[in-house]
């Protein structure tokens, strides 16, 4: 896939502490992912990985602690700003269905970018046309497969430009057959120099995909490192048990 | 004259019908749909604030409109239509002199609203939180991803019960005939009623009637097809298929069955 490399940034997490009443989500996480690298999140589910993705791009506010992109802190930036260069694809892809394929990528063109509508659709289908779907670009989202669903959310996300790319379990929704296609975008994303955070299930890709495997628990990264560190070496105890669980 | 045949003449008195239905067409019909139709719109907008304010975060705008919609929809109609087509009259005088139908309007929009109002606020709750996630990661603001995402998404849930609210209101209008009409003022139930009591015949407004359903009933068919087309988007062109690795369709792709 050919993405403008030269856009994306270096993120830093420093001591995010989040706290839902009594509830501990986050209790000091630190993250540090260079500029073009994929960082993979891997836990037990309530680890709290997808908080951790929210508080990146502000869609829940941390406690305490900071952001960075390219080493400047973005928790006292606009929320809406930050948004538009920290692009999200989600478990549920959370297309909006009133709209055609087409409309779901060029609405924050037109409405954010304010393009106008020749030059949105132009972006919009060159889009699509990376991710395999411009042939799609009539349909309702309800008329494609969950996998064309995500490819499409990929595309919306990456038609704003982007500097970093959050994945918060893009392919645990899908059936087993569309996991392929969806990972197979998200690799090439990867290898064009895109700064990604994904959390994911999918130890297979994090093993070839990912530049650093970052297993969470409780709230806190208990160890991070190169994949082969963290699939083969792993020290902590709580990280063997959990991939004695799912490899 | 046998019972029924006196039975029949009262209600289907066709010389009496034929008698009212030239002011029905050309008074009585234009002057229901500028009732109705104003009242819509008005009503249909200060319903959409009063739902936005409903669902507000802020308790300042939140209890204004809860306290609202209690009112205006726990008074029966008549009073409030009166309340405010009498009650407001001589303000109406000074600033558009003695035509009853703004006020009317006014009465009729208010009610509505309130109606209105509930039917937006749990179409726009139902839409999933996911929704305005979604539009927020993309950089939307809150009001832009209401205004964009959500609130298309939630009155497309609720199109029937709205337009139940407008054929109410279509029926209702008809009460504005408490404020006074002169003759030209006169919307289609004044004229049947005229008719009728000056005829002693119901023909006339049984032909009222008729006009009503001729305005209430293809408005549920158009707004049941216009459902079932932003349900399933424009019909389909053929399906493209060059692209088969996953062209399943996901489990919950549209059976043609109400997936709301």
């Amino acid at each position: 896939m050919s993405t403008d490399t030269t856009t994306s940034v270096s993120l830093d997490v420093r001591d995010v502490h989040l706290a839902f009443g009594p509830n501990r989500v986050l209790r000091g996480v630190d993250l540090t992912v260079p500029r073009g690298a994929t960082a993979c999140v891997i836990g037990p589910s309530g680890s709290g990985k997808s908080t951790l993705l929210r508080t990146i791009n502000r869609l829940i506010e941390p406690d305490r602690g900071d952001v960075l992109l390219d080493g400047r802190s973005v928790l006292g930036d606009d929320p809406d700003a930050l948004r538009q260069r920290v692009g999200m694809v989600f478990q549920q892809f959370n297309l909006f269905p009133h709209m055609s394929v087409l409309r779901n990528v060029t609405l924050a063109l037109r409405r954010l970018r304010k393009l106008g509508e020749d030059e949105a659709e132009a972006v919009a289908r060159a889009q699509l046309e990376l991710v395999g779907l411009a042939a799609k670009a009539g349909s309702r989202p309800a008329q494609l497969s969950g996998g064309q669903q995500q490819r499409v959310a990929i595309a919306r996300a990456l038609a704003l430009r982007p500097e970093v790319m959050l994945f918060d379990e893009a392919t645990s929704a899908l059936d087993p057959e569309l996991v392929k296609g969806v990972l197979a975008v998200m690799a090439d994303l990867s290898a064009a120099g895109m700064t990604m955070v994904v959390v994911t299930h999918e130890m297979g890709f994090a093993r070839q995909v990912a530049d650093t495997v970052a297993f969470m628990d409780r709230g806190v990264v208990l160890e991070a490192g190169p994949p082969g560190q963290v699939f083969e070496r792993a020290e902590h105890p709580r990280l063997r048990r959990f991939l004695a669980q799912v490899l | 004259m046998d019972p029924l045949s006196t039975l029949w003449e009262t209600f289907f008195d066709w010389d009496a019908m034929g008698e009212a239905l030239p002011e029905m067409l050309t008074v009585g019909l234009p002057n229901t749909l500028i009732l109705a139709v104003s009242a819509a719109l008005l009503g249909s907008v200060l319903g959409l604030l009063l739902a936005v304010a409903g669902i507000s975060r802020s308790r300042w705008l939140r209890w204004p409109a809860r306290v609202y919609t209690d009112v205006f929809r726990g008074l029966p109609a008549a009073a409030t239509i009166l309340l405010i087509g009498v009650g407001l009259a001589p303000l109406g005088m000074q600033v558009w002199g003695p035509d009853p139908y703004p006020l009317g309007i006014l009465a009729l929009s208010l009610i509505a609203a309130a109606y209105i109002g509930e039917i937006f606020r749990s179409g726009i709750q139902s839409v999933e939180a996911a929704q305005l996630e979604g539009a927020r990661a993309l950089g939307f603001s809150w009001s832009d991803a209401m205004r964009l995402v959500i609130i298309p998404q939630g009155i497309r849930r609720v199109l029937p019960a709205w337009v139940n609210q407008l054929i109410a209101l279509i029926k209702d209008s008809s009460l504005v005939y408490f404020l006074g009409l002169v003759a030209s003022q006169r919307e289609l139930f004044r004229i049947g009623q005229d008719y009728a009591a000056t005829t002693g015949n119901e023909s006339a407004l049984l032909l009222a009637g008729l006009f009503y359903l001729a305005l209430t009933v293809p408005l549920t068919h158009v707004v049941n097809w216009i459902d079932r087309r932003l349900r399933n988007g424009r019909p389909a062109a053929a399906p493209t298929d060059e692209d088969d690795d996953d062209t399943t369709p996901a489990s919950y792709a549209p059976t043609g069955g109400d997936r709301r």
